[in-house]
């Protein structure tokens, strides 16, 4: 049975607008699924309908076994929930909203004390839990917004954009925390506009566009569909190029170069390839002065199926993705 | 719902901007009032009290009391404002308790703040003529009271999602607060503003606070106030729960 399964979803807002417009899902336990969507997608929309916060005008949602229009409160006990922009009260402390939380989820007073230490320790707020939440960085406030989803020991955990705005390093403790989560068995469902946050942290990601699921599958699988990578190269004063383009030939079918390199070539296997075309021209006599593979990014994909660029695309880089590798 | 009584509870006392003004704009009214219109207790038709200050007591503390209202109304749209509302709808407890939590606060609340008035007036020397029963009937109202009108500032909040907006709304209380006989008493009220507080729950609400202060009880106008207090309550917590249980159709 799947942790997250909706048939047909849909919701409309009056005026008639589908900010969700059919969508199917099927979202196995503990695996991290990556919703992907520019602004305005319709990814927040349908999280919360399948946190309960927004019935459904169509189609139906079950989550972790239960419908989410007919037993709402049988979900909301069995998932964790963090939203868009960590909505904390700033008169509060780290500990109290930790209590807090831990009592609307019914957990035995005995149990909340150490179940909320262990989260704060777990989220690396100790020394900060007895401060006023409205003095937290916004790294910190996404830390304790997540530890917060988890006081419960959810089995399914929504994550909605938790690292937009986020500096980088803020962003890697979150990822480390989703990786471990999955590594955990949790099941995991998060929203995001990074494609270089889906790339590394999805098993599976699904793109959403103008309320309709327009691509699913692993990323690898999906950048396959647009396109393999290829090797962008330059040779050491200009190189015999003629003689370079026999030399590739063997390793793949030739391609138009970028701007500051004299050849490309598609390269099947990716970088398990690099050697053999370095070693290659170095027997034809030719000197690499730099490479560069380059990937079908995710950005590719949605490009194919949207026909525009995804938001946040050019912020992969801050995101803390590596460039392609360079000699 | 206790644990969420408690933090609006916390938060209340956390927020001297939101709670300050509750009982220092209603005192200065109630000094200004007193001075400038004790003798008014000498034309026919106002009741025999034991001073200016006592039969005003009642007006400050309605008045108190909605503003009450307003800070109620402002927190909640604030919640919403900042999303801390949704992680409450999002948690697995009955909805009514979100509304029930935060009115539980506000009769806490409430409570302190008729306390407030009614020290303040015994200061000053105002007498509670209905001895220490008295007193506490005008907690009992006064709370409940107070309930009802965070009840109208919560159902604002729910409708609106816009604490700016709430406020904006809130002022108008205070026209059908001095459409009432909170200030003066109904018989020196002239057409139309006599009309309107006869069916205006807060003269009531306000008589019935006023009567054990100064008068012995008098069980028919106590009754009045607390029937009239019930009924705010009630009718505001049903809008209330009916405006939340529509937040989850509605975008």
């Amino acid at each position: 049975m799947p942790a997250i399964e909706a048939v047909e979803l849909e919701r409309e807002f009056k005026g008639g607008v589908k900010a969700v417009d059919g969508v199917d899902l099927a979202i196995d336990a503990g695996e991290v699924y990556g919703f992907l969507g520019p602004n305005g997608a319709g990814k927040t929309t349908t999280v919360r309908m399948l946190v309960t916060l927004l019935r459904p005008t169509g189609g139906s949602a079950r989550v972790a076994g239960y419908d989410v229009a007919s037993q709402p409160d049988a979900v909301r006990r069995r998932i964790g929930v963090a939203l868009q922009e960590a909505a904390l009260d700033p008169l509060m402390t780290g500990t109290e909203l930790i209590e807090l939380q831990a009592k609307l989820h019914g957990i035995p007073p005995e149990k909340v004390k150490r179940r909320g230490e262990e989260l704060i320790e777990r989220v690396g707020l100790v020394e900060a839990r007895d401060r006023r939440v409205g003095t937290y960085s916004g790294g910190m406030r996404r830390r304790l917004d997540l530890a917060m989803a988890l006081i419960h020991e959810p089995g399914v955990l929504f994550l909605d954009e938790p690292t937009t705005g986020l500096d980088p390093v803020s962003r890697m403790t979150l990822w480390d925390e989703v990786r471990r989560l999955k590594n955990e068995g949790t099941t995991v469902f998060l929203t995001t506009q990074y494609l270089e946050e889906a790339d590394q942290l999805a098993d599976r990601v699904g793109i959403i566009s103008d309320g309709r699921l327009v691509a699913e599958g692993t990323p690898a699988v999906l950048k396959g569909q647009v396109g393999r990578p290829h090797l962008e190269i330059a040779l050491a004063d200009g190189g015999d190029r003629e003689r370079a383009v026999e030399v590739l030939a063997s390793f793949g079918a030739p391609r138009p170069p970028a701007e500051g390199f004299e050849l490309a070539v598609t390269v099947a296997e990716g970088a398990t390839e690099i050697a053999g075309i370095v070693r290659a021209l170095d027997d034809a006599h030719m000197t690499v002065a730099s490479l560069e593979l380059v990937e079908p990014t995710l950005d590719d994909v949605f490009v194919e199926k949207t026909g525009r660029h995804l938001e946040g695309a050019g912020e992969t880089d801050d995101a803390g993705g590596e460039p392609a590798g360079s000699p | 719902m206790w644990a969420l009584a408690g933090r609006a509870l916390r938060n209340a006392s956390r927020r001297p901007q939101f709670f300050v003004p509750m009982l220092v704009f209603p005192s200065l009214l109630l000094a200004a009032n007193t001075g400038g219109f004790n003798r008014t207790t000498a034309l026919p038709g106002f009741p025999k009290v034991h001073g200016f200050l006592d039969y005003q007591l009642a007006a400050a503390i309605t008045q108190s009391l909605l503003l009450g209202g307003v800070s109620v109304g402002i927190a909640v749209a604030l919640e919403i404002e900042n999303g801390f509302f949704d992680r409450l709808i999002a948690s697995p407890i009955p909805r009514t308790s979100i509304v029930f939590g935060r009115l539980a606060a506000t009769f806490c609340i409430a409570l302190v703040q008729v306390l407030f008035f009614l020290v303040l007036g015994l200061i000053f020397g105002a007498e509670v003529q209905g001895g220490i029963g008295g007193a506490l009937l005008v907690l009992l109202i006064g709370a409940i009271a107070g309930t009802g009108f965070g009840g109208i500032g919560m159902s604002l909040a729910l409708r609106a999602r816009n604490a700016s907006l709430v406020q904006g709304i809130f002022p108008f209380a205070f026209v059908i607060l001095f459409l009432s006989s909170a200030f003066f008493p109904m018989d020196l009220l002239r057409a139309p503003a006599d009309w309107v507080a006869a069916y205006n729950p807060l003269s009531y609400i306000a008589d019935g606070l006023r009567n054990p202060i100064i008068a012995p009880i008098d069980a028919g106008a106590v009754l009045e106030g607390l029937a009239a207090a019930l009924g705010v309550t009630a009718a505001m917590t049903a809008l209330s729960v009916y405006f939340l249980r529509g937040r989850l159709r509605e975008p």
